[in-house]
């Protein structure tokens, strides 16, 4: 019971932490966003509060809280507080399967660096993802306003549509991997890449075992279904500014509005994690297996223990876990930044478009995609 | 027996142990939300909403629809297209799960797979030849 309770708090403590840790990556981002945004239009972006502009966030988060609190006399109350709790919320339950490193052993007590290791996990992301719908269609219609209305019908339905070519997609790696539980994916995706044809095992030492070598096609749609379902540029069309004004959100302010906001980069921080976890290994390291690097530091880290007066085994794990957290926010970083370099680099779509794209384009190179590789893995097991 | 039916509930349990994380993760969101919602009430100005200021958004000029305005039955129709097309998605994962495993029993669940999936693609492409997808 002792051991139980401890264990109870150190968990929340850790979840409250990984959760803290979102919401302040989402100011970072904004930061990166608008300085790459000047930096690929050649100028100077937010420079003026602090080094480099970077207490730029902290004045936007003050000046979101001292803002007033306007309640629009046309709009649903209650529906109306809730839609930014309910855009908000799936976004940080997603982020909850994704494992983040290699668990820590601290005298006996082992913290796993992921909220939930959930043996269905990619069944549960995608169950959760799909709920964002409910609070952008209640800002929308609580809002009481036309052009939220329209915002709103427009950001659903562009969002269920992706998500058909987004699930479909993925079937091809789940085929590979036999596994929907994330921490086994990370594992199967360890080594250098290989595969069995007709009994006789093939394998290439200098490529990594990652998603992306046997699945660039389900890699591509993944990312063209993540930006439509995170309603980034170039499928910002729920907020297309030059027709509905602000889309679902027009008629919230304050840090109403600024949920929305972490809403919206909190789905784009747990599809940059998708992306890494499910393509290209994960928190591991390409050459490295996690044994590896728990090895290497529990030979090269009795320094570093002595110094912060834990034993070598402790100090190692809590090493390793460093590194892979390290190499984590390295990947899922590239493809954040992947985010904000599209968005300079094409322009929007068209509704129609859009919706083409979706139905009529990703879904049959999805289907396509999937034929391909159940046949290619049916002939490979024809006994040779 | 009494030892299986311990091992269903054990089972159960585990399932549901997994999501536990997850419910303090929505305590944590929803403390959040309430907490900074409170602040931002408490910290702002107070002034007296006038008429002009509670209209709907609207560039300027006086409001002319309110929100029962009409829109495209092309929406609905894409609502009901994804749940048709979104729950056959659900039936091919648990399928892609044991696929390898199940091909040393013959190409039966090759077979089934790609009839079920012709089945889909004459689905889509009956969907489109109708128009359901167009959007003008």
């Amino acid at each position: 019971m002792g051991t139980g309770s401890l264990e109870f708090i150190i968990n929340t403590v850790k979840i409250a932490a990984i959760f803290m840790g979102i919401i302040s990556v989402v100011p970072l981002l904004v930061w990166v966003e608008r300085r790459g945004s000047a930096f690929m239009q050649n100028r100077l972006g937010p420079n003026r509060v602090g080094p480099l502009g970077l207490l730029q966030l902290a004045a936007d988060a003050v000046k979101f809280i001292f803002k007033e609190e306007f309640i629009p006399d046309h709009a649903e109350k209650v529906l109306y507080f809730m839609a930014p709790g309910l855009t908000l919320l799936p976004a940080a339950l997603t982020f909850a399967a994704v494992p983040l490193a290699t668990s820590v052993t601290v005298s006996g007590h082992t913290i796993d660096m992921q909220i939930a290791n959930i043996n269905v996990g990619i069944v549960y992301i995608f169950a959760v993802a799909s709920l964002g719908v409910y609070g952008i269609l209640s800002a929308g219609w609580s809002s009481g306003n036309k052009y939220s209305m329209l915002g709103a019908l427009r950001a659903s339905s562009q969002m269920i549509s992706y998500e058909v070519a987004m699930g479909l997609s993925l079937i091809g790696l789940l085929l590979i991997y036999r596994t929907f539980n994330l921490n086994e994916m990370i594992a199967v995706q360890n080594g250098a890449f290989n595969f069995v044809w007709r009994g006789s095992a093939f394998s290439v030492p200098w490529l990594p075992n990652w998603g992306f070598f046997y699945q660039p096609i389900a890699l591509i749609l993944f990312i063209t279904a993540g930006f439509a379902e995170t309603n980034r540029l170039p499928f910002d069309l729920p907020e297309g500014e030059a027709e509905l004004v602000a889309g679902y959100h027009t008629e919230y302010g304050g840090f109403k509005f600024n949920m929305f906001f972490m809403g919206e980069y909190g789905h784009m921080i747990t599809s940059s994690a998708l992306i890494t976890t499910l393509f290209f290994g994960g928190y591991a390291l390409p050459y490295a297996s996690p044994e590896d690097v728990l090895k290497f530091w529990t030979e090269n880290g009795a320094g570093i223990a002595g110094l912060i007066h834990l034993t070598v085994p402790d100090t190692a794990s809590l090493l390793t876990m460093l590194t892979h957290l390290a190499s984590f926010c390295a990947k899922t970083g590239f493809w954040l930044f992947f985010y904000v370099w599209i968005r300079w680099t094409l322009p929007r779509f068209r509704y129609d478009q859009l919706m083409d794209l979706g139905w009529k384009t990703l879904m049959p190179w999805a289907l396509a995609n999937l034929a391909i590789t159940t046949t290619v893995i049916f002939l490979a097991h024809l006994p040779s | 027996m009494e030892h299986s039916q311990f091992g269903v509930f054990s089972e159960k349990y585990k399932m549901i142990q997994q999501l536990a994380p997850v419910l303090v993760l929505i305590a944590v969101v929803v403390g959040f939300v309430v907490v900074s919602l409170g602040l931002t009430n408490l910290a702002g100005p107070k002034r007296n909403a006038t008429t002009d200021k509670q209209m709907p958004y609207e560039c300027g000029i006086p409001g002319l629809e309110n929100k029962t305005t009409k829109f495209p039955v092309k929406f609905y129709l894409t609502a009901i297209l994804f749940i048709l097309f979104d729950i056959e998605v659900i039936f091919l994962y648990p399928w892609a799960l044991i696929y390898t495993d199940f091909l040393k029993f013959g190409s039966f669940i090759f077979i089934e797979m790609i009839v079920f999936m012709f089945i889909l693609i004459f689905g889509l492409f009956y969907v489109w030849k109708g128009h359901a997808l167009d959007w003008d």
